[in-house]
């Protein structure tokens, strides 16, 4: 069925399709929506399952909750953004560590200071190798299916997922998205059997200290089945198409990029506005494509270095930018195509949720497809301001010396 | 320091563990062959560890009432690490340890997960040391007392870090010597008038049942855990346990120390409903605070020449306040 909803409740609607037992999350735009529509969804009964839904008084308590729902055995589900994220980091390691399948929405939000609550993507990029699983939203329709994904993909890996949607551009944005049938999630979705679980007829003592003399192979062994989840992401996206015929997910998705010379890679929502500019491209008979991430972590750097070996330059748009990296999707392409001559160009736009307009993007990817374009370069950045700012700021050290 | 290992034959009639000319009904669990041993022996505590004995006569009891059927949530600290070195564990109970701030969270979750499989019948324990309960889970405890979750949460309170070398805590008294309150200037030793009192922040979120109770008292404790499993909702028992490597004390003397603490009025022992204090255990025979302290290197400074008269008569001063808020004292006694 076709209805106009938001993002956020799009999304709150395929989770409750999937039957969660716990719900818990702590309030922070732009996630808020989507745990309001859940905690509306379990107070009506409108989910098919015996949801709690628990109020708690931090995004630590909420993952930590989670832990505790997840390692007796049920299945749980929380949101967060920004700060949040960065407020449950001890846990966020310590559900991978433990191999626990909780699903978590992360409405991309900034991180501060300065204190900023529109969207790019630095919060779930600093957790990007905690051990959980990453996929990213295009649309809101595939916000919605790549959570009833995520289960599926947890639960039979015993992963934590987090299923990243743009905050605002698509939590707060009101789209046509077909919604799904409780009877074709649960031909999708298997209920939930742990791998292990707390059990009085069987009891055993789960997050036990671990020493120098197992340390290493235990984190071996994790680094290897979080490796080897990425056919079973692919396959996963596939077995979705077959019960709800349409497409999402999986790995990568080309937009005219299978030959183009010019191949433009990125995350999220932004791919919306690239197809866009790809089109106009089009008509001009210029050899560029976009090609979507879908699969962030693990990084399936094989795939990726082969679907993009023809290509003479890739221009990685990405919103977010480390201290000492860069943007990270940048780095990890150029790790993923180091074997080539492939020309990388790092692209950093929309932080803080400065719009990226399509005229901005083209002027980038004109000097790009020219080679004239620097390696690290801004969308929209005002140079004048940061130039005079940092002049001014070399005189006062020079004073202060 | 040398060990007096011989056994001290003293007559401390029905409150002991071990009298097992009690009638079985009233007799302690610690005394009874069928006790489920909830945390069995071999792991690694130090000898006379108090939390180990703690934690044994607690879940032993919940264990009891339970008919086994609890799932136990471990904050970090000496009882998670001395009980679970991989691949060993002294746990004969569903145990789940996640972080050092976060057992009140976790446990809730565990209890929600219940609630959803319809398994409401399971006792969820939570429990860790007095760092993480008064420190740094602190947000956490305060939480799932809010919500009133049914979760009974076990402090065992030696009153210092000591798993990370006997560091300062929200709970560590005035005077003490810890490694981050060492014994140098004017007043050497932990500050007067820091500290956090749980048990009393417990009772201010109107919470079905908190007490207090100590190793010294076996048949208090299973009384306090038998009451507080009687009904639903957020419970705390908060468990003084001496910590012989912390302290400077001999490991004989833990059963001792713990008594001396509640007979010189420095911890009280007391139970509430819906934070109106409905009874304290009254000291037998009142001693003064002298005799709890002098047993411990930590307080040993008090009483060395050239130290403040007025560090010793505050410690006094706070256990002669216990005795008149909670009134410790038979009305013959003051």
């Amino acid at each position: 069925m076709l209805k106009q909803v938001e993002g956020s409740i799009g999304v709150a609607e395929a989770i409750g399709l999937c039957r969660p037992d716990v719900v818990c999350a702590y309030p922070i735009t732009p996630q808020t929506h989507i745990v309001e529509g859940l905690a509306d969804m379990v107070r009506k009964g409108k989910i098919a399952s015996n949801c709690q839904y628990i109020n708690v008084e931090s995004e630590f308590a909420a993952l930590s909750v989670c832990i505790g729902s997840s390692a007796t055995g049920v299945r749980s589900y929380t949101a967060t953004s920004s700060q949040g994220l960065l407020f449950m980091a001890e846990a966020v390691y310590n559900a991978s560590g433990m191999r626990l399948p909780i699903v978590m929405t992360i409405g991309n939000r900034a991180i501060g200071g300065p204190i900023n609550i529109w969207n790019d993507q630095s919060d779930s990029m600093s957790m990007r190798d905690a051990g959980w699983i990453q996929i990213h939203a295009e649309s809101n329709q595939e916000a919605g299916d790549l959570h009833i994904q995520a289960f599926k993909i947890a639960e039979q890996l015993s992963i934590p997922v987090m299923v990243c949607v743009d905050g605002f551009l698509l939590t707060h944005a009101y789209e046509q998205i077909e919604s799904s049938t409780q009877e074709q999630v649960d031909e999708f979705l298997p209920p939930f059997k742990p791998m292990q679980a707390l059990d009085c007829a069987n009891p055993m003592s789960m997050g036990a200290m671990v020493g120098p003399e197992a340390f290493m192979e235990v984190r071996a062994l994790n680094i290897a089945h979080f490796n080897n989840a990425i056919e079973p992401i692919q396959k996963i996206s596939e077995e979705f198409e077959t019960i709800f015929g349409r497409k999402a997910g999986g790995l990568y998705e080309h937009y005219n990029s299978e030959d183009a010379e010019t191949v433009v890679v990125a995350l999220g929502s932004v791919n919306g506005t690239l197809k866009d500019i790809i089109d106009e491209y089009k008509q001009d008979n210029v050899s560029i494509g976009s090609f979507k991430i879908g699969c962030y972590r693990p990084f399936p750097a094989k795939q990726i270095a082969e679907q993009l070996k023809h290509a003479k330059r890739v221009v990685v748009v990405e919103k977010d930018i480390f201290a000492g990296v860069g943007g990270c999707l940048a780095n990890d392409i150029t790790i993923a195509l180091k074997d080539t001559d492939i020309k990388v160009y790092s692209v950093i736009g929309g932080l803080g949720g400065r719009p990226i307009f399509k005229k901005s993007l083209m002027k980038i990817l004109d000097r790009a497809m020219k080679d004239e374009l620097e390696e690290l370069s801004f969308v929209d950045l005002d140079h004048s301001l940061v130039d005079r700012e940092i002049t001014r700021e070399d005189l006062f050290m020079t004073k202060a010396v | 320091m040398s060990v007096d290992l011989k056994p001290g034959f003293s007559q401390t009639g029905n409150l002991t563990a071990g009298n097992r000319l009690q009638s079985i009904d009233i007799v302690s669990v610690q005394s009874t062959e069928d006790r489920a041993n909830a945390l069995t022996s071999g792991h690694r505590a130090c000898q006379g560890c108090g939390e180990a004995l703690g934690a044994r006569m607690a879940i032993d009891k919940v264990m009891e009432l339970s008919r086994n059927k609890v799932h136990v949530v471990n904050a970090t600290g000496c009882l998670e690490v001395f009980t679970t070195p991989f691949p060993e564990t002294s746990w004969n109970v569903p145990w789940l340890h996640s972080l050092f701030g976060n057992a009140p969270a976790v446990a809730t979750g565990v209890q929600a997960a219940l609630k959803a499989k319809g398994m409401q019948d399971v006792t969820v324990i939570a429990q860790g040391g007095d760092g993480s309960t008064v420190d740094i889970g602190f947000g956490c405890l305060s939480g799932m007392f809010e919500r009133n979750d049914d979760v009974l949460y076990i402090c065992y309170d030696n009153e210092a870090y000591m798993n990370t070398g006997v560091q300062r805590s929200g709970a560590t008294p005035p005077t003490a010597r810890t490694a981050t309150t060492p014994l140098s200037g004017p007043h050497p030793g932990n500050n007067f008038g820091q500290g956090k009192n749980v048990p009393k922040i417990a009772m201010a979120h109107g919470i079905g049942y908190v007490a207090t109770a100590t190793i010294a008292n076996v048949r208090d404790l299973e009384a306090k855990v038998t009451k507080a499993m009687s009904m639903k909702g957020a419970r705390y028992l908060h468990i003084h346990v001496p910590c012989p490597l912390g302290w400077g004390s001999l490991p004989k003397d833990t059963i001792k120390l713990a008594r001396l603490a509640v007979e010189s009025g420095l911890y009280p022992l007391f139970e509430g409903e819906h934070g109106v204090i409905t009874g304290v255990t009254k000291i037998r025979k009142k001693v003064p605070v002298d005799e709890y302290l002098k047993l411990q290197r930590r307080f040993t400074h008090l009483f060395k020449k050239g130290a403040d008269a007025q560090d010793l008569a505050g410690v006094q001063a706070i256990a002669d306040a216990h005795i008149k808020y909670y009134g410790l004292l038979d009305d013959g006694d003051k």
